[in-house]
């Protein structure tokens, strides 16, 4: 029997281990999915923001996020809820997220787009910005098609989703 | 006062359940194109958006079941066509045939349509957010995001096919115009509880809504050489108070088959 308590810092630290279903070099944390955690004795409850509405890997996150903090001993109930508010934006993807996106052959969102919708990435192979846009919609919700006229590469890129007016 | 509150549950799932069940249609059609789309980046680019779509339709429907009105699966897949609340040009079939055998889907119809309703929603949702029912609001602030690419899609083929001048393009594509009218003022009927959805404050009026989508369609259409000012009407008349074609009838039949295999089922 465990005499240590339960301290959140325990639950980020392990929710590290949490990767995004389909891209295995970020985690949920870097994500910026998580928008808080409690430690309620035994029982932890995660509050996470979904990225897009219709994603399905929301329910896989989920399980993840439930096994993996059971494996903390000490742990007896794990309760995850998805909330509505605040919206996730991908500006709240981290640095450490960026380069674990770009590692696995996706740009990172951009900062920023122009006044009329307008955005635009490097190549995340050889950082050209000799690239086009094939496609703004891509194999799953969150990514779009690009192609690297320098290095002759198709890649990936995540879409921004930021406020708009 | 106990009165008074449930009256006004009762006023917000009629707008939910109009929400939700347009999204809801809309998706399916969405879906039945997959394969068919005019090519392979549009396949990609018009299935994401569907599933986008059956997103925002299942939020819905969970704000629903949050107000107990029972569960979110069963509300999408366990109702009858008479008490669907969905505009009826959104359930009208992509064209003639089946997805399965010979389907002639009609693409300047899918264009025009998913323009019209793209920015109808959009329209809506900006409204939304001022919505008195705060979990609605919030949910549309992001819906709002996710739709900003959807919108710039559909225009974008709305423009290209009728700034082509390839005669067959155009001529298509005022036929679809010409089909979507007629019933596409159903898009912005709140139905039979219209005046008390407005009084609550959970959304503007018919009127403020239809007129904002006339200043955004107008411009849009005059670039391409047509009138900007358009008539609608609810020609087949009003899904939202249960109105419904044949057509909604079988796509209920299809899209609710597995589910009716077994309904305890969890999927």
């Amino acid at each position: 029997m465990s005499t240590a308590l339960l301290t959140t810092e325990d639950i980020y630290q392990i929710l590290e281990n949490v990767k995004d279903p389909e891209i295995d070099t970020v985690s949920i944390l870097d994500l910026g999915m998580v928008e808080n955690v409690t430690v309620s004795g035994p029982e932890v409850s995660v509050k996470i923001l979904p990225t897009f509405l219709g994603c399905p890997a929301l329910s896989i996150i989920q399980k993840n996020v439930e096994t993996t903090i059971k494996q903390l001993s000490g742990v007896e109930a794990v309760s995850v809820e998805f909330l509505r508010f605040p919206s996730w934006t991908s500006d709240r993807i981290s640095e450490k997220g960026k380069a674990g996106l770009k590692a696995f052959g996706i740009s990172p969102p951009p900062r920023q787009m122009k006044e009329d919708g307008s955005w635009h990435v490097d190549c995340p192979y050889c950082e050209s910005t000799y690239v086009t846009m094939e496609n703004i919609f891509g194999p799953t919700a969150c990514r779009s098609i690009l192609y690297c006229k320098s290095c002759k590469n198709p890649f990936e890129a995540m879409k921004p989703m930021i406020k708009f007016i | 006062m106990a009165n008074n509150s449930s009256l006004e549950n009762t006023v917000i799932k009629e707008l939910l359940f109009q929400l939700a069940d347009d999204d809801f249609i809309h998706s399916y059609r969405g879906s039945e194109w997959l394969g068919l789309a005019p090519h392979i980046e549009e396949d990609v680019a018009s299935s994401s958006i569907a599933q986008d779509t059956m997103g925002h339709a299942a939020m819905f429907y969970q704000l629903l079941e949050e107000l107990d009105e029972g569960n979110a699966d069963q509300l999408a897949h366990d109702r009858p066509a008479n008490e669907r609340r969905n505009a009826v040009i959104l359930e009208l079939v992509n064209g003639p045939g089946h997805y399965m055998e010979e389907p002639e889907y009609d693409w300047a119809f899918a264009v025009v349509r998913n323009y019209f309703y793209t920015q109808a929603k959009m329209i809506k949702v900006q409204s939304l957010q001022s919505s008195s029912y705060k979990p609605l609001a919030e949910v549309s602030a992001k819906v709002q995001m996710e739709l900003y690419y959807h919108l710039m899609h559909w225009k974008t083929w709305f423009v290209q096919l009728l700034g082509s001048g390839h005669e067959e393009a155009v001529s298509r594509m005022k036929a679809a115009i010409d089909k979507t009218l007629p019933d596409f003022q159903g898009v912005f009927s709140l139905g039979e509880n219209g005046s008390e959805i407005v009084e609550q404050g959970l959304i503007e009026s018919e009127a403020a809504l239809l007129n904002k989508w006339n200043q955004a369609v107008a411009p849009v259409l005059e670039s391409v050489g047509l009138q900007g000012a358009v008539e609608v009407g609810m020609a087949q008349g009003d899904g939202r108070n249960g109105k419904h074609t044949e057509d909604l009838v079988k796509a209920l039949e299809t899209l609710c088959e597995v589910y009716e295999s077994d309904k305890a089922a969890s999927w």
